[in-house]
């Protein structure tokens, strides 16, 4: 075993005197806490700028740890897989982990927020214009990248600030004859197409005031209002217009008598809400062991398919009286070469029944894409033909890696070359390629694009518009929580957590077979 | 005749790889670059679809292939040294937590990433607020992105390739007292180049035609990706009209994959490992 003799020769030398330091050790340690300083000079001051202190300890405990590691002779496997492990971590993992406790709330449309901010849409959203209250000029502003409002009041002429905390006086403006602000010290003063363009930011800025809360009207009018809807905190509900709503803590919306919510509402955790919903709600449900049945098959074929033929010809290919192969190779490559996401469009008309060029080629009149049959056909068909050089290319490199020698041996000991090749080649082969058969079976069991470009989930049957024939579980679960009742992302976080439990625990198994073989062969 | 017939079949298999790549072709030379005007062969030859694509002021085609080959080019080197790390710890080394690890690689790359980006989204919101440099619509921030997925398949790869050369190379470099970092760097580095060429041109063309991300992420017009813009090209009712325009794009984007290929061919066709347990 490599290690053990490595480690016997560090045992042996430990008593020595250390190492010599070398100029390439003092480069690469003078190198390493160069980059974790520049790092964090880049990095600390936004966040004291925030006020993120616990984002900040914990870049100061990374960066420390990362330098501690680098400077150090010793942790020589984590060296190595520090640098891919920390993307993983930030861009992966932490992603991954923040959708599984998504798919304990309800977040989504119309619980996008905190309860302080439901409260808030809630009350400016009904802000309605008081009687005989002054229509202000509004001049739209930029205080560093802060949006403010400078208005101009019709009568006394005089410049306010408005900022979501309240109004202040503003001295040093100069107005023009339309009542718009011109300019303001210390202030960007925003043009017309500029501020058109932030209309959406203007429209949702309120300025707090005595009486209520002030609003653009607009883009050059603002009024002030009073909010229709007022939130009381000693009965944790929402009063105005003749009705109260009672704040639900288990919904996160307020309920008023009749059962009835308000379009705001905020994020709350909801427990194992969603999971029983997946498995209790029979329009989801019903169609699940379906939908799974075929998402297996097709995860396989595509798996199967692909590799068996992009083993093959590699096979072919690799023989040392193949002439041309360099020819071969790039054509081969094509597909893989083409962006996929055009090509599953292009085949996608490709099939069409009317002036599709498979009917064409074939003189054929077959809606291929609309009987479940062919369309399910179809669908492997293109992911066949887009996967099949990916494993075209990974063969070829892995049977470089196996010797001649191996196959050349069989055949001396009278072994057939079909022989060779299922007692040789395919088991060394096997050993280099089958977690990549477990990863394109997970990528092709999650095959989103494939479907949604393609088919789209379709041929529907006509009483079922909501499952198709050629649907994953990955496009039918995202039309339910994506499709007409609005964004439901911890639903679907829900739903991807429980796809994901499908997909490792299968992986898993197969995993266990590949440990098997790797303490054979390696 | 057997390496004749080895020649039939894999000229079936180029004829299967290659006629919707000659569809393509046909439509892009279409004269009229409609798709309900264009057949398996073309009608008519002219470069008028190649000309509107590079001459179209709403959709800046030669903006966004100097994007996309950029981010791919960059982020495939990167991720292909952080793999290529990994691969070697976890194939010649043996460590606390390296079964653990390598599963957790595995499993960790197969939760569906699609549904991952509503977070993903709030996360480089964030991002953007304080470092707007590595935030939306900046090639950083989609690449720190890309990056995270830079262990899995990959280290996969490599850590298969890694097995299977003799461990007794670096045994005896390490009794003539190379250091760890020396071993990876003069002697496997240049042992892995036909795999370190694969994974390169994978890492490439995962890049080239990543969508779900970059659509997210790159709003822009000027900063879209070939993926993203194109894909804009033939939204909607453009789908007919602009097909001839699309197809031209779709080859064109096709050019760079294939010229990585060309130039990683030689190291992929050479099997130094072979010649290395020769020697």
């Amino acid at each position: 075993m490599a290690l053990d003799v490595r480690e016997a020769v560090e045992t042996e030398t430990s008593p020595r005197p250390r190492r010599e330091i070398t100029t390439a050790f003092v480069v690469s340690r003078v190198a390493v806490l160069a980059v974790t300083a520049a790092i964090l000079l880049y990095a600390v001051p936004p966040l004291v700028a925030a006020g993120s202190w616990v984002s900040l300890a914990l870049l100061c405990a990374a960066s420390a740890a990362i330098a501690f590691l680098y400077l150090t002779r010793r942790f020589v496997p984590a060296k190595y897989l520090v640098p891919g492990t920390v993307f993983l971590i930030a861009f992966q993992m932490f992603p991954v982990a923040y959708t599984v406790t998504t798919a304990f709330t309800n977040f989504g449309d119309g619980h996008r927020g905190d309860k302080d901010a439901a409260v808030t849409a809630i009350e400016t959203g009904s802000v309605r214009q008081a009687p005989g209250s002054p229509e202000y000029s509004l001049t739209a502003a930029l205080r560093g990248e802060e949006l403010v409002f400078l208005l101009v009041d019709p009568k006394t002429k005089q410049v306010r600030l408005g900022d979501a905390k309240g109004l202040s006086p503003l001295a040093g403006a100069q107005v023009g004859v339309t009542g718009k602000v011109l300019s303001a010290p210390g202030l960007t003063v925003l043009k017309a197409p500029e501020a058109a363009a932030r209309g959406k930011e203007i429209s949702a800025l309120a300025v707090p005031t005595a009486d209520g809360v002030i609003k653009a009207n607009g883009l050059s009018r603002a009024v002030e209002g009073k909010a229709a809807l007022v939130y009381d905190a000693g009965c944790d509900c929402v009063r105005g217009n003749g009705d109260t709503w009672k704040a639900d803590e288990g919904q996160g919306y307020f309920v008023n008598a009749k059962g009835e919510h308000l379009a705001q509402g905020w994020q709350v955790g909801v427990g194992l809400g969603n999971f029983a919903r997946v498995l209790t709600n029979p329009t989801i449900s019903g169609y699940f062991a379906g939908v799974l049945g075929w998402n297996l098959v097709f995860a396989l074929a595509s798996v199967l398919g692909t590799f068996a033929l992009g083993m093959s010809v590699a096979l072919a290919l690799h023989h040392p009286r193949m002439r041309g192969t360099r020819f071969y190779r790039i054509a081969l490559i094509l597909p893989y070469a083409m962006p996929a996401f055009a090509m599953l469009l292009v085949w996608r008309d490709m099939f069409n029944r009317d002036f599709g060029l498979i009917n064409q080629l074939l003189g054929a009149n077959v809606d291929w894409l609309g009987e479940p049959g062919t369309a399910r056909f179809g669908v492997i068909l293109v992911n066949v033909w887009l996967g099949f050089p990916y494993m075209f290319l990974v063969t070829t490199g892995a049977l470089q890696a196996i010797p001649r020698e191996l196959t050349e041996a069989a055949a001396i000991d009278g072994a057939t070359p079909w022989k060779a090749f299922r007692r040789v080649t395919l088991p060394l082969l096997l050993v280099a390629l089958t977690p990549l058969l477990i990863s394109s079976f997970a990528f092709n069991f999650n095959n989103f694009n494939a479907i949604a470009l393609t088919t789209d989930g379709g041929p529907f049957p006509a009483d079922s518009p909501q499952v198709g024939a050629t649907d994953l579980l990955i496009t039918y679960t995202f039309r339910l929580a994506f499709g007409a009742g609005g964004a439901q992302f911890g639903f679907a976080a829900a739903i991807s957590v429980f796809i994901f439990a499908i997909v490792a625990l299968i992986s898993a198994v197969a995993f266990r077979r590949t440990r098997k073989q790797e303490e054979v062969y390696a | 005749m057997k390496v004749a017939l080895r020649h039939v079949f894999v000229l079936v298999v180029c004829a299967f790889a290659l006629f919707p790549i000659l569809f393509v072709i046909s439509a892009a030379i279409n004269p009229l670059g409609t798709l309900a005007s264009t057949s398996l062969l073309p009608t008519g030859a002219s470069l008028a679809n190649f000309a509107n694509l590079l001459s179209s002021d709403s959709y800046p085609f030669g903006r966004w292939f100097f994007n996309s080959v950029s981010i791919a080019l960059m982020s495939s080197f990167a991720s292909l040294l952080l793999s290529m790390f990994a691969a070697y710890a976890f194939s010649r080394m043996r460590f606390a937590g390296r079964r653990v690890g390598l599963l957790a690689l595995l499993l960790i790359q197969m939760f569906p990433q699609f549904l991952a980006i509503v977070t993903i989204f709030m996360i480089f919101t964030r991002v953007t607020e304080l470092y707007p440099a590595f935030g939306f619509n900046t090639v950083w921030g989609l690449m720190l992105l890309y990056l995270g997925g830079a262990l899995g398949v990959n280290t996969w790869l490599m850590k298969g390739f890694l097995d299977t050369v003799p461990k007794e190379l670096d045994e005896a470099a390490t009794v003539d007292g190379a250091t760890h970092a020396q071993i990876f760097w003069r002697v496997i580095m240049p042992l892995v180049t036909p795999i370190l060429a694969v994974t390169a041109l994978l890492a490439f063309i995962g890049t080239m035609s990543e969508f779900l991300m970059a659509n997210v992420f790159l709003r822009d017009t000027e900063s879209k990706t070939l993926a993203v813009g194109m894909w804009g090209m033939i939204a909607g009712d453009h789908r007919n009209a602009n097909f001839g325009m699309f197809a031209a794009g779709t080859l064109l984007t096709a050019i760079p994959t294939v010229g990585v290929f060309l130039w990683l061919q030689k190291y992929i066709v050479s099997g130094l490992t072979a010649g290395a347990v020769k020697g």
